[in-house]
Parts: structure tokens; sequence; C-alpha cells
């Protein structure tokens, strides 16, 4: 067979395009549109573009506040009435930490915290402290995990071990938990802690609550806002420390007739780096 | 065959050193494990078989409910009374004793779980 190699190279190019134009042809043929008359006709219908900006909305973050449904625990503490008693927050903590296990350990790197006392500008950075006065300078913020409804701890976590749950509480799952601490640097609050060590040797064998398991070495644990106290019906542990003084408030926050809702009507409150949009469940009272 | 003298019973020698955990064990297999069950209680979750055969099951399930679904309600059923879905707060609060309990069967079969790394065994 006699074949020139110009005349080769001629069908062969002819075929390829036809193989990558041919589909793009038949499509067109097909639905009767052009890509560029396709995107025309949507211009054209106000309700599709409405769509694709809400969409995008939604993609940016600026849903504004939060889901309206469903259940949203919440708290509101109070400061003013920890600086009337300077004792109410180390019971607060107390029974926090002798209710969940959570291990003492005296070296700073090691220390689990669920709820803790940090200073006025380190838990506020937002606030300005420039000649802020003396009682908020010298009187520490009581912190814990802020129970976030947009909560980035929970898309960093690769193995789904924290999310939220039904009741908007960021809850960790400790059978999940990898201990990669990704958790750890995506929380802006510092709210979580790694266990370095074994707990149970920063605990008193003797005095543990046995109703509620220790961690062990290699996961990250926070507070969980009492979830198995809460799902019973009870208040959490903090909260009933502070009962008679009405220090925290806790709460749910799609309830317009729940206390809290009272309490954030009739009071200024503040949050913990709004500016980040990770919607805190924890309310301050300056 | 050449050098049978030397062969035959070098084979002889291979075959039983090679069978020696078979003879040597022979005869006294361990006894089957008898967990020490709970005396004043008759009942448990499900009947005997299923708990033996899926009790491991049965708390994954408890702990995805609790956990993740939040369903902490009393609704399981024992005896006529209502207990939470719970290892540490419902199963060993009558199987009192890990030891005599978890740990005969668990170290028959050589298995390990981490339960107790957290969960909290019973004083004993």
């Amino acid at each position: 067979m006699d074949k020139k190699r110009r005349d080769f190279l001629k069908i062969a190019g002819i075929s390829t395009l036809a193989g990558l134009g041919g589909p793009a042809v038949v499509d067109r043929l097909v639905t009767g549109t052009s890509p560029v008359g396709a995107r025309a006709a949507k211009e054209i219908d106000p309700a599709a573009l409405a769509e694709t900006h809400e969409a995008e909305a939604k993609g940016h973050g600026e849903a504004g506040e939060v889901a309206k449904t469903g259940r949203r625990w919440g708290l509101v503490i109070d400061l003013r009435k920890f600086r009337e008693d300077p004792e109410l927050a180390e019971k607060a903590i107390h029974a926090c930490h002798s209710t969940h296990n959570v291990p003492h350990f005296t070296n700073k790197r090691h220390e689990i915290k669920w709820i803790w006392l940090a200073e006025y500008e380190n838990a506020f950075p937002e606030h300005s402290s420039y000649y802020k006065d003396k009682l908020t300078l010298d009187n520490e913020v009581l912190v814990l995990c802020n129970h976030c409804d947009t909560p980035p701890c929970v898309r960093a976590c690769p193995t789904k071990a924290t999310f939220k749950n039904k009741d908007g509480i960021v809850a960790m799952d400790y059978h999940r938990c990898i201990g990669c601490r990704f958790c750890m640097a995506a929380c802006p609050y510092g709210s979580r802690s790694f266990n370095w060590r074994d707990p149970r040797a920063g605990l008193d064998m003797n005095k543990l609550n046995r109703k509620f398991p220790t961690r062990m070495r290699g996961v990250v644990e926070k507070c969980n806002m009492c979830a198995e106290r809460v799902g019973l019906g009870k208040q959490p542990a903090c909260v009933e420390a502070c009962a008679e003084s009405k220090a925290i408030v806790f709460g749910d926050l799609n309830d317009p007739n729940s206390e809290i809702r009272q309490m954030l009507k009739t009071n200024f409150t503040i949050q913990r780096k709004p500016s980040l949009g990770t919607h805190p469940s924890v309310f301050y009272i300056v | 065959m050449y050098d049978s003298d030397k062969i035959i019973p070098g084979l002889i020698i291979f075959v039983l050193f090679i069978t020696f955990p078979v003879w040597y064990n022979h005869g006294d297999a361990s006894e089957v494990p008898k967990p020490e069950l709970p005396k004043d209680v008759k009942e448990c979750v499900l009947p005997v078989a299923d708990m033996r055969a899926e009790h491991m099951q049965l708390l994954n399930r408890w702990r995805d409910l609790v956990l993740r679904t939040g369903d902490r309600s009393y609704d399981v059923k024992i005896a006529g009374k209502e207990y939470q879905k719970s290892l540490m707060n419902t199963c060993m609060q009558c199987h009192s004793s890990k030891k005599k309990f978890c740990d005969r069967c668990h170290t028959y079969a050589s298995v390990t779980p981490y339960c107790w790394d957290c969960h909290l065994a019973p004083v004993e």
C-alpha cells in the first residue's frame, strides 16, 4: 500500500479535531443553545440571580447571626458578681474540674483547662484596655469554651471527633480523637488542652467522680457545657456552683422567653473576639 | 537410598521438633473461662447468647446514641427497671467486678479493649 506521510498526517489531524470538537457540537445541537446563550438566559432570570447571590453570601460567612431553630444552649457570665465575691470563680472552676475529672498538673506545659481565669486584655483583646478602669484591669475574667455557632475547631477536625450537637454544644467524642491538635490551632480562644501525659497521673484516684470517665494520653479535651448533666435536665456544674448569686446564667439562646434572653435584653453584654465570626454562645456582662 | 541411616533419623527428629507444641501441650488445654455473674440479677440487656456475641456492638451503638445523637434517656429495661445507656453507670453497676467478669474472657481470648483507658472500672 502506498501511503504518503503527508496524507497520513492530514487524516490524523482531522480525526483529532473531530474527536475533541465533536461532542461539543453534538451537545449544542441537542440542547439547542450555545454556552454563551445559556449564560445570557441566566442573567435575565431574576430568581436565578437572587439564588446565586444568596449562595455567595453564605459562602462568605455573611449569613448574619446564626440559626434560629432548635435549641442553642448558652451562658451569660456576670463579671460584676465575680468581683463582689472573689472566691466564686474558684468555686466554679473546682466544681467543673471535679465533676469531669480534669487533672491538675503544676507544669504549665501539661496543664489541662476546661474553665479558668484570664486577664481582661487577654480575654478581650479586641476591646481596648487603654486607660481602662482599675477594677476591670485588676480582676480576672472567667473563660471557657465559647460553644461557637460556627465553630472553627469542628471545621478543622479530620475525624469528626469534635462536632456541634443538636443543642448547639460543641462536643468531643474522645473515642475518635487522634490527637492531631488541628482543633487547638483552629480555636481562637485557647479553649482546648492536649493530654501530653496520662491524665490519671494528675488526678487523685480516690476522689474521682465515678459517674464520668477520665481521658487518656494523646487526646484533646475541653469544656462540654456539661452535656451529660444538661441532657438529664440539670444545670451545668459551674452554674450550679454559683447558684444563689446568679453569676452565671444558663439557658436556651433561641427561646425568646428564657431567662438568659431576658438577661441579654436588659444588660449590655460583650463576646470574646466577635470580629472572627465564630458567634460565641457565651456572653459577658463586664 | 544413599545415606538412609542419616536421613531417616534426621527426618524423625525434624518431625518431632516441628510438632513440639502439639505433643508438649497435649491434654492440658486451659479451661473455658467462667466469668462471675451478678448474684441478685438474672436478666441482662439482651439474652445471654446475644450479649456474649454482640456486647461490643451494643456498647458502640450506645456510645453513638449518647454522644452523637444526644439521646441520654433511661430507655434500657432490665427486669422491669429502667437504666441509661452507659458502661460505667449501667453495666458495671451489676457486673461490679471488672477482674472477675470482663477480664476473665478478655484475657483468655487475648483481647485488650481500650475502654478502661478512660472509663473507670469499679473499685475492687
